[in-house]
């Protein structure tokens, strides 16, 4: 695969004889012109990306927003593919994540034209007279251009305890059964991937994210309560009844709207507050 | 095995070569990983950092910025919406405090804020002013109880699919307006 891969990218470099070879990074490169895809196609399309740039390297200096020109033909359908044509064919010191690029890992959200996305999941909107602007997940701290520090996300999902608490011993010793009906009311909830969209898109986390757990974990901890299997139900209450781990709700719903995966936790945080309410 | 071959080659070429360095080598390793040719090469020149790397990281986290966040949100009727609840709750609640506080303390500071005044400073201002008044009074009003009802809707557990979230938001500011408008012609 990899030696296929090479030989595909010495085809794309591959160019007409009498074009000069200045298309490697050469220096003497205009620096407007800088951030311009290198192979354009006959008859490009370009499409202007503004993509948020920080280096911890330098930190003296304040994030800026770098204008990158991709020609829309050369270029794969996702946001995701834009990124990695700009890190592989012009800007390398571009940093994102990214890895199953098929909407499964979660790790390539991002706030792409002012939403919260998976890059992997958005298209480029094909209209070349407007720019994309690219952020990192909102009022997360940067860890490097589109990388935010996911540390205080990751330790509230421990909190909740995401997994079955049940110490009976089932009667035949095998797996703990549920029927359909119970499976059922796992779906919508289950396909969550924690990839914290939901949760950077909420007001009421940006400014709480301290002591509310936000939608992504809620809709989590919902997932646990109503689990028939799980035998820790009251305590899973008890956890959440205060005034901040769920009441910071105030059903802005920026969560359900923005879910790259359709899911609602909008709805998860409604069903919660009335089961604690009942 | 090709590159195990070629490993072992080099430490036997190694070992003619520079019996010493061979030797010292050998002495460090463990029986078992000599017996398995697993005897591994440091070269002299790499030097240890002493500095602890998680220390960086620490560093790092001092400076980090917060990525920008209400400024570049796509603007949506349910976050506005929401904001504009709040807005409209608090206007109306301080109007109510101020209202309330002004006219227990008017009669020592001399204020006519009875109901009989009242009146007749409104019935003195032209036309134009009334419904303006009026409107800016109810418009808040409004919007904050039809918002109010769409959550208590969401606290049921109702409507909360995301073509009903923006389909009621907008109902709500066009039953807003519609009935702050018919209540400022009263």
């Amino acid at each position: 695969m990899a030696s296929l891969r090479t030989t595909s990218r010495l085809f794309a470099a591959s160019r007409p004889l009498f074009r000069p070879a200045a298309f490697a990074r050469s220096y003497a490169t205009v620096e407007a012109t800088k951030n311009v895809d290198p192979i354009p196609s006959e008859n490009p399309s370009m499409k202007t990306f503004k993509v948020y740039r920080w280096n911890p390297d330098t930190p003296s200096e304040k994030p800026t927003m770098e204008s990158y020109q991709l020609d829309l033909k050369k270029t794969g359908p996702m946001m995701l593919d834009a990124l990695i044509r700009i890190k592989n064919e012009i800007d390398p010191t571009l940093t994102f994540r990214r890895s199953c690029r098929e909407g499964i890992c979660g790790s390539c959200a991002m706030n792409i034209d002012g939403v919260n996305t998976l890059a992997c999941l958005c298209r480029i909107p094909t209209d070349t007279a407007s720019e994309s602007r690219i952020y990192p997940l909102p009022h997360t701290y940067v860890v490097k251009d589109l990388v935010p520090d996911l540390t205080l996300f990751y330790k509230q999902y421990k909190s909740i305890k995401p997994y079955l608490q049940n110490d009976t011993p089932t009667a035949d010793g095998l797996e703990n059964r549920q029927s359909p009906e119970d499976r059922k009311k796992l779906d919508g909830l289950y396909e969550c991937i924690l990839c914290a969209c939901c949760s950077t898109s909420c007001p009421s986390y940006w400014w709480n994210s301290e002591e509310y757990l936000g939608p992504a974990i809620l809709l989590q901890s919902y997932r646990w309560l109503i689990d028939s299997r799980d035998e820790k139900t009251a305590e899973r209450k008890a956890a959440l009844d205060n005034s901040m781990s769920v009441y910071r709700c105030h059903t802005i719903l920026n969560c359900t709207r923005t879910c790259p995966k359709g899911l609602n936790p909008g709805r998860a945080i409604a069903e919660t507050k009335k089961i604690l309410a009942a | 095995m090709f590159s195990q071959k070629v490993a072992q080659q080099s430490l036997r070429r190694l070992a003619v070569q520079q019996p010493n360095l061979m030797q010292s080598m050998v002495m460090r390793a463990s029986p078992a990983a000599i017996a398995l040719g697993n005897v591994q090469k440091r070269p002299v020149t790499s030097t240890s950092n002493t500095e602890d790397p998680t220390q960086i990281l620490a560093k790092q986290r001092l400076n980090r910025p917060v990525a920008p966040h209400l400024s570049i949100y796509k603007p949506q009727i349910g976050w506005i919406g929401s904001s504009l609840h709040r807005i409209s709750g608090v206007a109306l609640s301080g109007t109510l405090y101020l209202w309330a506080t002004a006219y227990l303390a008017s009669p020592t500071l001399g204020w006519h804020l009875e109901s009989a005044s009242m009146v007749a400073a409104m019935g003195a201002l032209p036309v134009a002013a009334k419904i303006l008044l009026k409107a800016t009074l109810a418009l808040p009003f409004t919007y904050h109880c039809m918002n109010g009802l769409r959550h208590l809707t969401w606290d049921l557990g109702r409507a909360l699919s995301n073509p009903a979230i923006i389909r009621s938001g907008w109902a709500v500011v066009g039953l807003s307006v519609t009935s702050a408008v018919a209540l400022a012609f009263i």
